[in-house]
Order: C-alpha cells, then structure tokens, then sequence
C-alpha cells in the first residue's frame, strides 16, 4: 500500500535524536499529515537496575526488522517509516528503541508503530540482560507471554 | 558439509560458546532431530537445551519452526525468545 517507500532501519550502539529523525522524515514533504513516535526506554525498576545489556544477532536483526517494516508498509498507506534499535550497554533513562510512522492521515501512523513495536518485541533477535545496581548477577529479561498474544492479535485484523 | 551453529542470550552461555562448526551425523533433517542430537553432546548442551520447545530458531538469519528442514542450512542459530523492543 506504500508504493516506492523504503524504510529507514538502523541497528546501532549510539543513541539516537528522535528530534532529528522526525525532522529527516519529513523534511521537504508536505503530503505528511501524521507522524508518530514510539521511543522506548530502559527502566531501572524501582533503583535496582544500573543497566541493560541488549546482545543482538548482527547478521539478522537489520534484516528481519526490514522484514517487519515491509510488512508495515504493506499493510498501512505510509509516506514515511524508520526503525532505529540500539544494542550494547544502556542505562536506565536512556533510549533502546524508536519507530517513526508517517501517513497523510492518522489513523494508519498510529495502527503502524504499535504493529511495528508488537513485532520487533517478540520477532527482532535482541535479548536484554540486566545489570543490578547491588552488583549480583543480573538474569536474561523473560519473554512476557502479553507480548506474545500482542503480535498474534495482528493476524485475524485487516488484510496481510 | 559442516554447518556453523550460532548461539545467543542464555543458550549460548550455558552451551559455553558463541559459535561452532559442526558435521552433523545421517538422520539429522529437521531443526527439532538438530535438537535433540545436540542435547545428547555433553552437560551445557542438555541444560541450554532441556525445554527444546522453548529454543528459537534462525537458518540462514531468517526465523523457522521446529519442523523446517535443514539440508543446505549454512548457518543455524539457537537462541531463547527474543525480548528486544
């Protein structure tokens, strides 16, 4: 539905500006009537967390969130589409993860980024360890079966 | 043909490696017998292991399920469920 639109997608260790992403998004265009941002950040969960560390799949994780927003644009009228996803150590209010949706109207902006945040959660190869503040050994974060059921529910709405 | 297997998160510390080159043996067609072989290679590999149903799957960088076969796979990688995002 998205003719001709290639998303940005970026895997990278340093942050990012959600300012200056919107404005490379839509910069020049005036066909643009919506643009919305998710950022999500790294909690510290009540002061027990120093940090997560986000190990990724490098040779995939660009590649299957490429695949994420090829299903995005097809399913949504885009003009505009970017998925930044940061890896390495990242500490508690620092960014992890932006998706920037832009559509002539609302609607299909709004319904793109949750798509797109449902899928990367349960199908972008990255994994967070966390790092406590009390230096004992920080676990894997568990997969929530929530976000599971997130993703699924995308598959019995609108056209694939 | 040797395969490289690629392990992530908890797989691959408690497996004890990132990465390895394997030959594997005649009857080894789908990614869930790939399992099961690799359980039976010592004590990291059964406990990384040990809830196969639970182990992710990628061959050649693009997720499959545990039925998917394996012939011409250069490159399979194991890892828990993602929790990126």
């Amino acid at each position: 539905m998205s003719a001709g639109l290639v998303p940005t997608v970026r895997v990278q260790r340093q942050d990012f500006d959600v300012a200056a992403e919107i404005a490379e998004l839509t910069r020049g265009r005036t066909d643009i009537g919506a643009v919305v941002t998710f950022s999500g950040l790294c909690r510290d969960e009540q002061g027990a967390l120093s940090a997560l560390e986000l190990e990724h799949y490098p040779a995939m994780a660009e590649a299957e969130i490429g695949r994420i927003a090829a299903q995005a644009l097809e399913r949504w009228s885009l003009q505009g589409l970017a998925v930044i996803h940061r890896h390495g150590k990242i500490a508690p209010g620092e960014n992890i993860v932006l998706v920037v949706a832009a559509s002539a109207h609302r609607q299909a902006a709004f319904e793109a980024a949750n798509f797109l945040m449902d899928y990367l959660k349960s199908r972008a190869p990255f994994w967070k360890k966390e790092h406590r503040v009390d230096g004992a050994e920080g676990g894997w974060v568990e997969a929530r079966e929530a976000d599971a059921l997130a993703a699924r529910r995308w598959k019995s709405k609108g056209p694939e | 043909m040797t395969t490289r297997l690629i392990y992530f998160a908890w797989v691959r510390e408690r497996i004890g490696t990132s990465e390895e080159e394997v030959e594997l043996p005649d009857g080894i067609e789908t990614v869930a017998d790939l399992l099961r072989w690799l359980q039976s290679r010592g004590e990291g590999y059964e406990h990384a292991l040990q809830y196969p149903d639970v182990i992710r799957v990628a061959i050649n960088q693009e997720h499959v399920d545990h039925r998917e076969k394996i012939a011409g796979a250069r490159e399979i990688a194991l890892f828990p469920p993602m929790t990126g995002g």
